[in-house]
C-alpha cells in the first residue's frame, strides 16, 4: 500500500526558497561556463596589461631629424630633444616620407629650411625644438628667462584613464551578455516554456539574474580595480563606497537593458546580433578609450545620453577626480533612467514561451 | 523497480465530486488552421486518459490549453474544480506537468535540476524519492549534457512528479525513445496508475495508448473522433481480428464476393493491400481462402494481426496514423 511517510513532505529552510535556488542555478551554470570566466574575470586583466604597457610611462621623446651638413647637424645634437643624421636631400625626402625622420633641416645659402608636414603634431614639435637648437647654436640669446618645473603625476597617465573605461565595458558586456544569453537560450530550449508551468513566481526568474550579477559584480570589479591598483598605482580619489555604488548601478541599468535585448528573440543568432547592435555605438562612442568629448559638438546630446558614457564619466571622476556623487546628478541621473524605462518595457513585452 | 516506487506516491485525495478534467466546446485556431475544433471531455478522477492520434491533430494544443499555457478561443476548462482565470497559483501547485520538447540546461546535474523544480512547490515529494522513482539514482551527480533520451525523458518526468501532483499531464512522454526506454517509462506510468493519479498524456503510438490508458480519445482535425476504452474502440471496428493480404496481377477484385463470407465484416483496400475485419479467424480464413481461388486470385501476401487501435484509427479515417 501506498504509505504517507515519504510523500506530503514539506520542505523547509534553504533548500525551500526558490528564489535561492534559482540564482545558486545561475551561479552554477556561469560558473561552469569556462569560456564566460575568460571573458569576464580575464579579459580585461589582459587588455589592461597590454594597454598599461603600450602606454607605459616613457622619458620624453627623442625626435628624429636629418640635416645636409654635418655643421647644421651638430647644432641639432646639442638639444637633448633631437637626433640628427647627416644626409642629402634626396634621402631625407625619402626618410621623410617613410617616418624615419620627423624634420629635414636643409642648409642654404640664405640660412635653413625645414622639410616637415605640418599636419603631424610631433613634426611641429620637433621643428620648433630644430629651429631653437639652430638659433641657440647661432648666438640667439633669450629675452626672458625661464626655467621648468618637470610634474610625473599619476592620475594623468593614459592607464589611469582607460582603467575607468575599461571597467565600465566590462561592466555593460557581462552584464548584457550574461543576461541576454541566458534568457534567449533557455527561450530557445523551451525551459522557460516548463518553467512557467511550474508553480514558479516569474519575478523570482528575473530577480535571480539581478541577485547573480550582483554578486559576480564583487568579485569581478574587485579583482579588476585590485589588479590595476596593484600593478598600476592607479588612484582611487573619491569615495570607495560612491564607487562601489556606482558599478551597481551600472550593471543594473545594464541588466536592464539586457533584459529588454532578450525580452522577445527566440534565436542566439537574432539575440547576438541585437546585443551586437546595441553595445557597438558605445564601444565607439562612450570614451572607453579616449574622451567623448572629441566627438563633434552636434552629437555630443546623444553621446552623452548613452548608458555607458555616463557610466564611465562618472566612474572615472570618481577614481581620477575624487568627485563626490552630489556634483555627478547627470550622469547618475542617466543612469537611473536606463535602469527603469528598459526594465518596466522588457516586463511589458517579455516572451516566456 | 516497481516494488519500491508503489510506496513514492500518496494515493490522490483528489476531489472525489467531480470530475479531474472537464472541457466544454473548446476550440481554438490558429492564422488559418483550427487546431481544435469545438472538443467536449471530461476525465474521472484516478483515470489514465489517452489522447491519440496522428501529428498536427491537435493533441498539443489541447494538452497546453488545459495546462493553462495556451488559452482556447473559446470553451472552458475546468480542473480539479478551479478554471485558470482565478485559480491559477493553487493548479500550479497541485498539477504536473511534462512538456514536448523541454531542454534542461547542459550543465546542471539531474540532482540540481530536480532540487530546483522541488523549490517551487509549498509541498511535495522528497528530491531523493523521485530520483529513487524515476531509477536515476546512477545519474544524480550526472550533467543532463551526458543523459541518453531516456534518462532526459525520466528527468523531465521526475520534474512533473515533484510537487506530488494530484493531475498529470504528459506529452508525447516516449517520442523518440527506443523500446527499452519506452517500457522503463511506462513502468513509472503504471506506478502511478496505481497510486491513483489522474494521468492526461497525448501519443501517437497506438500500443502506448493501448497498454496505459483506461481511456482513450482519438483525435483527428482538431475533434475527437471516438472515445472509450481500448477493448470497446477496437470492437467498434466490428471485428477483433484484420487479415491482411495483396494479390499478384492486380487484377479487379469485387468486395462483395469477400463481404459475403462469413465472419467478415468489413473491406478496404490501401496501395494494393486488402483489408478485411474479421471476427471469426479460424472459420473464415478457410472460407477466404477458397473464395479466392474460386475467383482465380493468386496471393503474393497473407498475414493477420488482432485489430488495434491503428485500425480504429484507419476504419474512422481511412488514414494510417503514421503516414496521416
Amino acid at each position: 500500500m501506498p504509505s504517507l511517510k515519504s510523500s506530503g513532505s514539506v520542505l523547509t529552510g534553504p533548500a525551500a526558497s526558490s528564489l535561492l535556488q534559482l540564482t545558486t542555478t545561475r551561479f552554477r551554470l556561469f560558473l561552469r561556463e569556462p569560456e564566460a570566466i575568460f571573458w569576464i574575470f580575464v579579459f580585461p586583466i589582459i587588455l589592461a596589461v597590454g594597454l598599461g604597457l603600450a602606454f607605459r610611462n616613457k622619458p620624453a621623446d627623442v625626435y628624429q631629424v636629418g640635416a645636409t651638413t654635418p655643421h647644421l647637424a651638430k647644432s641639432l645634437n646639442t638639444d637633448r630633444g633631437l637626433s640628427a643624421k647627416v644626409m642629402d636631400e634626396a634621402t631625407g625626402t625619402h626618410q621623410l616620407a617613410t617616418g624615419d625622420i620627423l624634420v629635414l633641416a636643409i642648409e642654404n645659402p640664405g640660412g635653413v629650411t625645414y622639410k616637415y608636414d605640418d599636419t603631424n603634431p610631433d613634426a611641429r614639435t620637433a621643428r620648433l625644438i630644430a629651429d631653437r637648437a639652430v638659433q641657440t647654436a647661432a648666438g640667439r640669446r633669450e629675452a626672458v628667462h625661464a626655467d621648468n618645473n618637470l610634474v610625473h603625476e599619476t592620475g594623468a597617465r593614459y592607464i589611469d584613464f582607460v582603467v575607468p573605461g575599461l571597467l565600465g565595458m566590462n561592466l555593460m558586456s557581462s552584464a548584457i551578455w550574461g543576461l541576454g544569453f541566458a534568457i534567449v537560450e533557455a527561450r530557445q530550449k523551451k525551459l522557460l516554456k516548463r518553467l512557467v508551468a511550474s508553480p514558479m513566481p516569474k519575478w523570482q526568474y528575473l530577480a535571480s539574474f539581478v541577485l547573480s550579477r550582483l554578486v559576480m559584480l564583487v568579485i569581478e570589479v574587485t579583482i579588476f580595480l585590485g589588479f590595476a591598483r596593484i600593478a598600476f598605482g592607479v588612484p582611487f580619489r573619491g569615495p570607495l563606497w560612491q564607487l562601489a555604488l556606482l558599478c551597481v548601478l551600472t550593471s543594473l541599468a545594464f541588466s536592464s537593458l539586457g533584459l529588454l535585448v532578450a525580452s522577445r528573440a527566440k534565436t542566439m543568432e537574432a539575440a547576438s546580433g541585437l546585443m551586437n547592435l546595441v553595445m557597438l555605438p558605445m564601444w565607439i562612442l562612450s570614451g572607453v578609450f579616449f574622451s567623448a568629448a572629441r566627438f563633434p559638438a552636434v552629437i555630443q546630446p546623444f553621446v552623452r545620453a548613452l548608458p555607458l558614457t555616463a557610466a564611465i564619466d562618472s566612474i572615472r571622476s570618481n577614481m581620477l577626480q575624487g568627485v563626490t556623487l552630489s556634483h555627478m546628478t547627470l550622469p547618475v541621473s542617466v543612469l537611473v533612467a536606463w535602469l527603469i524605462i528598459p526594465f518596466f518595457i522588457a516586463l511589458k513585452i517579455f516572451r516566456w514561451r | 523497480m516497481a516494488t519500491i516506487a508503489t510506496t513514492e506516491f500518496r494515493p490522490a485525495v483528489g476531489s472525489a465530486s467531480g470530475p479531474s478534467l472537464r472541457l466544454r466546446g473548446l476550440r481554438k485556431a490558429y492564422a488559418d488552421l483550427v487546431a481544435v475544433d469545438g472538443l467536449d471531455l471530461e476525465v474521472p478522477a484516478g483515470e489514465c486518459f489517452g489522447l491519440l492520434g496522428p501529428n498536427g491533430a491537435g493533441k498539443t494544443t489541447t494538452i497546453e490549453i488545459c495546462e493553462g499555457l495556451t488559452t482556447a478561443d473559446s470553451g472552458t476548462v475546468e480542473l480539479l474544480g478551479l478554471d485558470w482565470q482565478r485559480g491559477e497559483a493553487e493548479l500550479r501547485q497541485r498539477i504536473g506537468i511534462q512538456l514536448q520538447e523541454t531542454q534542461f540546461p547542459d550543465k546542471l546535474t539531474v540532482e540540481e535540476t530536480i532540487r530546483l523544480f522541488r523549490s517551487f512547490f509549498h509541498r511535495g515529494i522528497d528530491v531523493e524519492d523521485v530520483i529513487k522513482s524515476a531509477e536515476l539514482e546512477e545519474k544524480r551527480k550526472s550533467r543532463v549534457v551526458g543523459l541518453s533520451g531516456g534518462q532526459k525523458q525520466r528527468l523531465a518526468m521526475a520534474c512533473a512528479l515533484v510537487g506530488d501532483p494530484e493531475l498529470l499531464f504528459l506529452d508525447e512522454p516516449t517520442t523518440g525513445l527506443d523500446p527499452q526506454a519506452r517500457r522503463h517509462l511506462w513502468d513509472l506510468v503504471d506506478e502511478l496508475k496505481k497510486a491513483g493519479r489522474t494521468i492526461i498524456l497525448t501519443t501517437h503510438y497506438m500500443d502506448e495508448a493501448e497498454r496505459l490508458c483506461d481511456r482513450v480519445g482519438i483525435m483527428d482535425h482538431g475533434k475527437i473522433i471516438a472515445l472509450g476504452t481500448p477493448a470497446e474502440l477496437i470492437a467498434s471496428v466490428g471485428g477483433e481480428h484484420v487479415v491482411e493480404f495483396a494479390l499478384s496481377g492486380d487484377p479487379n477484385l469485387d468486395p462483395a464476393a469477400l463481404l459475403a463470407v462469413p465472419g467478415v465484416q468489413s473491406h478496404r483496400v490501401d496501395a494494393g493491400l486488402h483489408q478485411l475485419a474479421v471476427s471469426e479467424l479460424h472459420t473464415a480464413v478457410p472460407l477466404i481462402f477458397t473464395k479466392l481461388a474460386e475467383n482465380g486470385w493468386h496471393l503474393s501476401e497473407f498475414r493477420t494481426h488482432s485489430a488495434t487501435l491503428e485500425d480504429v484509427f484507419v476504419s474512422l479515417t481511412g488514414r494510417n496514423l503514421r503516414d496521416a
